[in-house]
């Protein structure tokens, strides 16, 4: 492995557990890890951080990605200062990128079906066709909200879409991440059904939120990291993980509230 | 409780009575209801296996967790899953449950890669279509336990996903007919309450006989967890209370309270009396003024004589009730003074005239003698 410098993030996540062992699976396989942000705080970086990760996770893994937000170019200037091609990844048939920015399900106005069932054949296929090579394998969804706004603002076709996706996990022993805002299902102080039933599916639950202080220099933020523990088949108690982020040019820096030492 | 909830379950129904039904329901304060559910899964199997319930088999309809999950739940708790397909079945709603897997598998063909499920599993495809989920769990009811009058209870996991797929009426429908169906010993299911309208999870109460709610050990004042995990929100991620609200025939409603433990082996129940007083002490709002007793404060407090208290003991009682005259009670008040002087230590006034001329209290006016 090229890097042993794991953080809290790591560690909050699960991954630093899988070093140098190639035989253990991902930490992160079978599990639904819901990333949660706001406008204030992004917590895209999360997912760079968990897409580079997955790359050197395992010798063969690999990850399907569906962009809805920025375009792959994107991805590969912010991927190339974290020290990760993304292109040769590409090339070496460890990366599927799906571009689904310009992604609409056909019929405008009303809810349809078929367009987010094909969207998961070609998940599928894609998954099949890696699988065979028996690699560890990550879905990365890089915003629900799009997805919504894809599928024409029906909700339900959205959790029908992750609940497909998540029956990979169980299938295929897939990793699936996820981002989404939690402010936009905000209503009158009340958060809608969605996002609460997507928590309840979650495995491992990332909020990032700003400093209830306010902007600060030092500190961008704070991530808190719910861990379900629901991987070992068995019944456990929910673990957190709370800390303060810096986001640099070339990595995250995670801290512990008032530890960081300038 | 939660023993008196599997002994109802066990139980079942009496003939020619509804099924007993219970909900298991949670909020995302406190997301432990699957713990509950499974808890009441592995005691009712174990009860089956062991021939001491009514129902002689478990049908679960899965439409949270796959059945791979069941199978390894039920294995490790020590369950022989390779002897299980006599007395379980597992209702597979959560692989491919609106069909889109089915396209895909027959354009690609691909073989089925999952891995090894050794819990008897029937597919569902058409979860919206609860008619035929009503007809499918009842013949692989029937196909357990035979056409006979052996019954057979109903797991749904998660009451949520079906609300989800289909109307509360149609949900409704399908529960009221698998609580009269005649096969039926017990249903148990679970609701997630936050995510459906009020009117919906109360519909769904009225219908079972009992509730079973897991709420936050702690309520937080916004209603959400504290960011940086006050030790509050903490508790609240390996505790909860488990409150059961069970009805008799006759109408009875009982409500109980228990405290939930979640732990790495299990779940566990503990009274609620068996809290200790810290907890609840630490409730209490802070403010700066001391609302508790310390210990010394409390003898000292109990320690204090209250008015008329000291009277009574032994002594005659006084109390002067304005009706008799000052001189009558002259002669009376000796006792009285010489009481007081025994005890001078608790006090007394002392009072010299200063002069002769300085007359004892009288009605006369102080002041008639100036001349305004």
């Amino acid at each position: 492995m090229e890097h042993k410098n794991w953080n809290l993030l790591d560690e909050a996540l699960g991954l630093h557990n899988n070093d140098n062992d190639n035989a253990k699976p991902w930490p992160l396989c079978g599990r639904f890890v819901l990333v949660e942000d706001c406008v204030d705080t992004s917590a895209a970086f999360v997912l760079h951080h968990i897409l580079k990760r997955s790359f050197s996770s395992h010798p063969s893994s690999a990850v399907l990605f569906l962009a809805f937000s920025h375009p792959f170019s994107h991805y590969d200037r912010v991927l190339r200062k974290l020290g990760c091609n993304l292109t040769a990844q590409r090339d070496n048939g460890r990366l599927f990128f799906l571009p689904m920015l310009m992604f609409q399900c056909p019929g405008e106005g009303k809810p349809n079906h078929d367009g987010l069932a094909s969207m998961f054949e070609q998940i599928e296929r894609v998954i099949t066709v890696l699988h065979q090579d028996k690699k560890s394998i990550s879905i990365i969804i890089d915003d629900i909200s799009f997805l919504e706004v894809a599928a024409n603002g029906s909700s339900d076709d959205v959790l029908n879409l992750l609940h497909y996706c998540l029956t990979l996990t169980s299938e295929y022993g897939c990793a699936f991440i996820a981002l989404d805002h939690k402010d936009i299902y905000l209503n009158d102080g009340e958060r809608t059904a969605v996002i609460l039933e997507m928590e309840y599916l979650a495995d491992i639950l990332v909020k990032a939120e700003p400093l209830a202080t306010g902007l600060a220099k030092d500190v961008h933020g704070q991530l808190m990291v719910l861990d379900k523990e629901t991987h070992q088949h068995g019944i456990s108690a929910i673990k957190s993980y709370n800390f303060h982020f810096k986001i640099k040019e070339n990595g995250t820096e995670c801290f512990y509230p008032g530890t960081k030492i300038q | 409780m939660a023993d008196s909830i599997c002994r109802t379950l066990r139980d079942g129904a009496l003939e020619g009575e509804l099924a007993p039904t219970l909900t298991i329901k949670d909020s995302l304060a406190s997301p432990f209801a699957f713990h509950v559910f499974s808890h009441i899964l592995l005691q009712l199997s174990s009860h089956v296996i062991a021939q001491k319930s009514q129902s002689q088999g478990i049908v679960i309809v899965a439409l949270s967790r796959s059945p791979s999950f069941y199978a390894a739940l039920l294995n490790m708790n020590g369950v022989d899953v390779a002897a299980s397909n006599k007395w379980i079945h597992i209702l597979d709603c959560y692989t491919d449950p609106l069909g889109w897997k089915d396209k895909t598998r027959k354009s690609v063909n691909a073989t089925d890669c999952s891995p090894q499920i050794s819990l008897p599993t029937t597919s569902f495809k058409t979860v919206k279509d609860v008619d035929k989920l009503f007809s499918v769990i009842t013949e692989l009811g029937r196909g357990l336990v035979g056409e006979n009058k052996a019954r057979f209870c109903v797991a749904i996991d998660s009451l949520s996903v079906l609300l989800r797929h289909a109307s509360l009426q149609s949900v409704a429908g399908l529960l009221s007919d698998l609580r009269g169906h005649d096969q039926v010993s017990n249903i148990f299911g679970l609701l997630h309450s936050d995510l459906h309208e009020e009117r919906a999870v109360a519909a769904l109460e009225y219908m079972s006989s009992m509730v079973a709610s897991v709420d936050p050990y702690h309520h937080s004042a916004d209603g959400q967890k504290g960011f940086l995990g006050d030790s509050f929100s903490q508790q609240n991620l390996t505790k909860g209370k488990f409150n059961v609200r069970s009805k008799r025939r006759n109408g009875r409603v009982r409500v109980t309270c228990e405290e939930l433990k979640v732990e790495p082996g299990g779940i566990s129940f503990a009274s609620v009396s068996s809290v200790d007083g810290t907890a609840i002490a630490g409730l209490l709002p802070k403010v700066q003024f001391n609302l508790q007793l310390s210990e010394k404060e409390r003898i000292d407090r109990s320690n204090v004589v209250l008015p008329f208290e000291h009277q009574g003991n032994g002594r005659p009682i006084q109390i002067y009730d304005g009706r008799r005259s000052l001189e009558e009670s002259n002669s009376e008040a000796n006792p009285i003074s010489s009481g007081k002087k025994e005890d001078s230590a608790m006090g007394e006034i002392i009072y010299f005239r200063d002069s002769d001329d300085e007359m004892p209290d009288s009605d006369e006016d102080p002041d008639d003698d100036l001349d305004i």
